[in-house]
């Protein structure tokens, strides 16, 4: 281990920013964009040498740790505010960082007509702090502020425009979503401090080896609670789509390229729980395989682009967290596919948000038609994106997603002909609702509103995406050429070098298979979609009317969840005031019934009361002479 | 003469007294009827100082009789005051420190 | 004489000094008062750094015989707990001041009986958390109830005299059976050679089982009002709904806190025996008070009593630090009680604000502040994350500290007490939703931004709250000798970690 100086600038200068651009107000309205994007690009350009100083340095020294200061330390809890970076961290710091400051530049653009452009790059800033936070903290605790701070970022960028009672409530859904994440989260360093007695990820990985089968299954159960939340996983997937209430720049980079991956690194960084528990392991492929085929359904029904895309990272996000599952040999093209996700999802978020920014704000595809002939360059760029998401060679979601289709068949068994079909199944619809995207937005005929006038984003919105698009070209060639992130990553998951030779099938198969399906996929979309109608068709298969309806998420949620809650909050509140609210006040009726009945006594008539003397006198006599016999 | 019977005697009045009290409205007849009371709390006083041979029963007696005469004086004078004030001398008229 | 004796005259000077002003003169009384108030902090400031840390006895002690036959004495002293606490009332106290600036005006009485009151009440406060000598901890507890009582009865809203009433007699009631406590004590002192009300020589006493049982509800019944703590809460919201914001700061913030801190003093040093024995029910009742109050929060529509059921579940969280008794969860709920202090001060001081400028207490009312009043709204949105334990705010460290000490032993009321983070979300963002975000309505468009006096007043609390939040050593290193004391009194140590290192 290295110890350095410089990793909590990558924190503070962002944190500093925002900061300062909250508590300064409407004085930095004119520069506060700018120095905000300055600041995300230095963090870049520290990320940047950071990268290169580990290149510098061999074997056990590559990772770098610096304790900033002393946090927590009560009894045997001790728990400093130290950051990591290694292997992992690294990855995750260009990406934020990179992808960051990209989408800083596209937002000054894209928001220059917004009167609160200050106080959102201010939110931008809070969230790169908060994610590398994240990232980079060493242990389970210093992940869960970052965990959290990312969650309030997103909240308060969600929630942006949250003058319209939609917006704020989708941001409110998505915290509290959230929230029931990071109660997994919670209680899985709650166990891991009783079995290990620490919360950092070196103690932890060291104990893993020593506990119960049983806590390792807790604590994995736990954490990839955690992870559903954040990363928008069955059961806690309902949020996402209702996030895309934000500003698109935000939905590029933390609901597709950032945050929302949170999940697929804390799993990845407790791989050391992972591996010890293949109970934890198998809970992680089922929820991974479920929300794969999940998102992917809803995607297919989804006129509005964003929430299309959403579906989509959704359902992306569903392989990375199905790899994570397969053991050691899976983390690394988690992080692969994660990467190239990075770029091509980002790319066509941002690509989506060129198309609004040219048409007033229209999220409907059914209102869109080819926009190919006004705005080449987004249409482009969009479409590497879509090259590489459906996973066409020699793009980058090719050799990311092939991987994760390759070992989840190699995963042996019924399991790994159950999870190869799901993932190859995925990739076929995937290519499906992709392509319908690309058609009904770009392709066929226009059919916008008289009163938009689309045209090409400004040089500012279009040069990030066309970097994106770079990256969604080259990425996964270059992270696969000679396995360099396998064998980069390798000192933190452990990879062991499996061989697949006595596979029975080979990996060529593998990937001739996933481009059959994906082809299927597009021609069945081009053919569906040669003509589209703008309003909606309402004479669909009840399939397509449930994913319309993202499955019944939300009326489960609402039937299982937020009326029984309702139900109990109102009675609870009735029961508080009439019962134990009501025993204290029948405590103090009693006295007053008495004390008003025993009043009537003092009737003010002279004779009563003398007649009272007398009774009184009577008694007094009684008694003593009671006692004196 | 058994001495007892100045005792019965006394009892008497004061029960009469007393029921005169409780019984009647007419605020002067009230009044009447604590004269007796006390009247008959110095027969008994006159008739234990017989009983015990020295004076202190004959003193306490004095002392109630200037003690019923102060009262006379003060309850007269709120009687004459309540009846100018209400045309009426009942006590149940009176009742107003119930409120 | 002890700095902590001068800490307690210094506000009762002030009391008098105000008392001889003229009551025409409303500003200048104020100025006074806060002039007062900002001594006795500046004051603490300098105990509080010159307070021993490694040292887990009570410091700046101060004997005087008060009533020799009974051998009562006026003792105070300080430990870590007591000396937080102290410090978060004389921070609080101008704080409140500065933020109710004109809510004495419109009270059944002047101007100047408002601040006397509470610079009398600040005395108690300090002395409450300074007694050491059981009799004298009894008068002011009992004593502290007049002040506030005529401050919600004066200077309240709504239906302020019941309000004020229900407080008065179910706090006298829990007192009563305290002080049928002490006396028991007293007697047992007395048969062990030597009557005394000395805190630490009752902790030495012998007592059997039963009763140890008896003395022990006696004590703890009455802290259970006072905290509040389920089921004995129903007199907070009442109370909340009609104080001005300054008393609930103080009602909810300090004087509350006299429960928990009495609970940890008292009832755990008196009585080892029979809090082993309650020890199960009592954490019961505090989970059911965590979930308890946050879902009668999120069924709340006034924002006071909304806040008063927050609390509710938050002094559940700390009676379940306490009683879980491991040094996590014990530092963790001293800790929160500081941090409560704080974090419900800004939740009332900024309701408080909001309150009057809308001339309503119904969370419907309100609706799109942000747009209007973004200083207000982003102190109550600070204040509600505060609430909710956001981590970088100072009652994550705490919360977190509770669940994880908590955990260890009673795995099952962590985990149901970790619901409660999830409840918390929920009561605070549909608050915030409620009265922060959508549109604006009519009138609520005029409501005006925080002016500068307001916003000295809220700065302080929020910057203890961020920093504590990232910074909490300083809290934690005066804390954790008194929680040690505490553990080691009782006889108990922390679980040991299952697979060792």
């Amino acid at each position: 281990m290295t110890t350095s100086t410089s990793l909590v600038y990558l924190i503070a200068l962002p944190l500093f920013s925002a900061g300062l651009l909250l508590l300064l107000g409407r004085i930095a309205d004119k520069w506060g964009h700018i120095f905000a994007t300055l600041v995300s690009a230095s963090v870049f350009v520290i990320g940047v040498m950071e990268f290169f100083a580990m290149q510098g340095r061999e074997g056990e020294a590559r990772a770098a740790t610096q304790k900033v200061f002393e946090w927590i330390s009560v009894g045997t809890f001790q728990v400093d505010a130290s950051l990591l970076l290694d292997q992992l961290s690294i990855c995750f710091v260009l990406l934020i960082s990179g992808v960051g400051t990209l989408i800083h530049i596209y937002s000054i653009a894209y928001m220059s007509h917004d009167r609160d452009r200050r106080r959102f790059f201010a939110y931008l800033n809070l969230f790169i702090a908060a994610m590398l936070l994240l990232v980079l903290g060493d242990s389970y605790l210093n992940l869960y502020v970052g965990w959290e701070g990312v969650g309030l970022a997103s909240y308060l960028l969600i929630g942006f425009w949250n003058q319209k009672p939609a917006y704020a409530t989708a941001a409110k859904k998505a915290f509290v979503a959230n929230r029931v994440g990071d109660v997994g989260l919670s209680l899985a360093i709650m166990i891991a401090f009783t079995q290990f007695g620490t919360v950092t990820f070196a103690g932890v990985k060291e104990g893993a080896s020593g506990a119960s089968a049983g806590a390792l299954t807790a604590i994995g159960a736990m954490l990839l609670l955690a992870a559903a939340g954040k990363s928008a996983q069955f059961p806690l997937q309902s949020w996402l789509g209702d996030a895309m209430a934000g500003p698109t720049p935000v939905s590029a980079l933390i609901h597709a390229a950032t945050m929302v991956t949170a999940g697929v690194y804390l799993i990845t960084r407790s791989n050391f729980i992972f591996d010890a528990s293949p109970t934890a392991q198998l809970m992680v492929v089922i929820v991974g395989a479920i929300t794969l085929l999940f998102g992917a359904l809803i995607g297919t029904a989804k006129d509005d682009i964003k929430k299309a895309l959403a579906a989509s990272t959704m359902s992306q996000i569903g392989y990375m967290i199905l790899a994570t599952g397969l053991g050691p040999v899976g983390y690394a093209f988690a992080i692969m596919h994660l990467i190239t996700h990075g770029f091509f999802k980002a790319g066509m978020f941002l690509g989506a948000g060129s198309v609004m920014h040219g048409m007033n704000d229209e999220v409907n595809m059914r209102r869109y038609g080819a926009i190919r002939k006004v705005m080449p360059i987004t249409a482009a760029t969009f479409g590497l994106g879509y090259l590489a998401i459906l996973g066409v060679p020699p793009f980058a979601g090719f050799y990311s997603k092939d991987k994760i289709i390759e070992t989840a068949f190699y995963a042996g068994g019924v399991e790994g002909i159950l999870l190869g079909g799901a993932t190859l199944l995925g990739a076929g619809i995937t290519a499906f609702y992709m392509t319908r995207v690309m058609v009904l937005t770009f392709a066929g005929t226009k059919r916008w509103d008289e009163n938009a006038h689309p045209h090409e984003s400004p040089f500012l919105m279009w040069a990030p995406m066309a970097v994106l698009a770079v990256g969604s070209v080259a990425s996964g060639f270059l992270l696969n050429s000679g396995n360099a992130l396998v064998n980069w990553l390798e000192p933190v998951v452990n990879e062991s070098h499996e061989h697949h030779s006595e596979h029975f099938l080979p990996p060529l198969a593998i990937s001739a298979m996933a481009l059959v399906v994906v082809a299927i996929g597009v021609a069945f979309a081009i053919l569906k979609y040669r003509t589209v109608p703008v309003v909606a068709p309402e004479n669909v298969t009840g399939f397509t009317k449930a994913a319309r309806k993202d499955l019944y998420q939300d009326s489960f949620n609402e039937a299982v969840f937020m009326r029984p809650g309702q139900k109990l909050t109102a009675g609870l509140v009735k029961t508080d005031y009439k019962v134990i609210d009501g025993l204290v006040r029948v405590v103090g009726w009693v006295i007053q019934i008495s004390a008003s009945s025993i009043r009537n006594i003092q009737s003010g008539y002279v004779r009563s009361y003398a007649l009272i003397m007398v009774l009184g006198v009577l008694a007094l006599v009684a008694a003593v002479w009671m006692v004196t016999l | 003469m058994d001495i007892a019977n100045y005792i019965y005697l006394s009892a008497l009045l004061f029960t009469i007294g007393a029921i005169g009290v409780v019984v009647r409205r007419n605020a002067i007849v009230v009044f009447m009827c604590v004269e007796l009371m006390l009247n008959a709390a110095n027969l008994a006083f006159v008739t234990f100082s017989r009983v015990h041979g020295n004076l202190s029963g004959q003193v306490a007696s004095f002392f109630t009789m200037v003690v019923a005469a102060c009262e006379v004086v003060v309850g007269l004078a709120i009687i004459v005051t309540i009846y100018r004030s209400r045309r009426s001398a009942s006590v149940d008229d009176a009742s107003l420190l119930k409120r | 004489m002890s700095i902590l004796t001068a800490l307690q005259l210094l506000p009762l000077i002030g009391a008098l000094v105000v008392g001889i002003l003229p009551a025409s003169n409303a500003k200048l009384v104020k100025q006074v008062a806060l002039g007062f108030s900002l001594l006795v902090t500046l004051v603490s400031i300098v105990m509080a750094i010159s307070f021993d840390r490694g040292n887990s006895a009570l410091q700046f002690t101060e004997v005087r015989t008060w009533i020799s036959a009974f051998n009562i004495n006026y003792a105070v002293g300080v430990d870590g707990m007591a000396l937080v606490l102290i410090l978060m009332t004389t921070i609080l106290v101008p704080i409140v001041f500065l933020a109710g600036w004109n809510e004495s005006e419109n009270g059944r009485w002047n101007v100047k009986v408002f601040y006397i009151l509470l610079l009398i009440l600040e005395t108690m406060m300090i002395g409450v958390f300074a007694a050491t000598d059981v009799f004298l901890f009894y008068v002011i507890f009992e004593a502290m109830l007049l002040p506030v009582y005529f401050l919600i009865g004066g200077y309240g809203s709504g239906e302020r005299a019941a309000a004020a009433m229900k407080f008065l007699l179910y706090s006298l009631f829990g007192g009563l059976l305290m002080l049928a406590s002490v006396i028991g004590l007293y007697i047992i002192s007395t048969n062990q050679g030597g009557a005394t009300f000395d805190i630490a020589r009752l902790s030495e006493l012998t007592i059997d089982s039963a009763t140890q049982n008896w003395l022990f509800l006696g004590f703890f019944i009455a802290f259970a009002i006072k905290a509040p703590l389920w089921p004995f809460h129903t007199w907070l919201p009442t109370a909340a709904k009609s104080a001005t914001a300054g008393t609930s700061t103080l009602l909810l913030g300090v004087l509350d806190k006299v429960g928990t801190y009495g609970m940890i003093r008292f009832c755990m040093s008196f009585f080892p025996d029979a809090t082993k024995t309650f020890t199960p029910a009592i954490i019961t009742l505090a989970v059911i008070s965590i979930l308890y109050g946050a879902f009668l929060a999120i069924g709340q529509k006034d924002i006071n009593s909304l806040i008063a059921f927050t609390s509710i579940s938050h002094f559940g969280f700390i009676t379940l630090g306490i009683f879980a008794l491991t040094s996590q969860s014990l530092t963790g709920a001293i800790f929160y009680m500081v941090n409560h202090g704080f974090s419900t001060a800004a939740l009332f001081l900024t309701a408080g604000w909001m309150i009057k400028r809308r001339g309503s207490t119904q969370i419907a009312d309100f609706g799109g502040l942000q747009r209007v009043a973004p200083v207000l709204a982003w102190s109550f949105f600070l204040a509600g994350m505060s609430a909710l334990a956001l981590p970088g705010l100072s009652s994550f460290v705490s919360e977190f500290l509770v669940l994880v000490g908590s955990y260890a032993k009673y795995p099952v009321a962590a985990i149901l007490g970790t619901l409660g983070i999830i409840l918390a979300a929920l009561y605070v963002l549909l608050a915030v939703q409620r009265a922060l975000h959508g549109e604006t309505p009519a009138p609520s468009a005029g409501i005006s931004d925080l002016n500068l006096r307001e916003k000295i007043a809220i700065a302080p609390v929020i910057a203890v709250l961020v920093l504590l939040g990232f910074y909490p050593k300083p809290a934690l290193e005066v804390i954790n000798p008194t929680t040690k004391t505490v553990m080691i009194n009782a006889g108990v140590s922390d679980p040991v970690a299952k697979v060792a290192k």
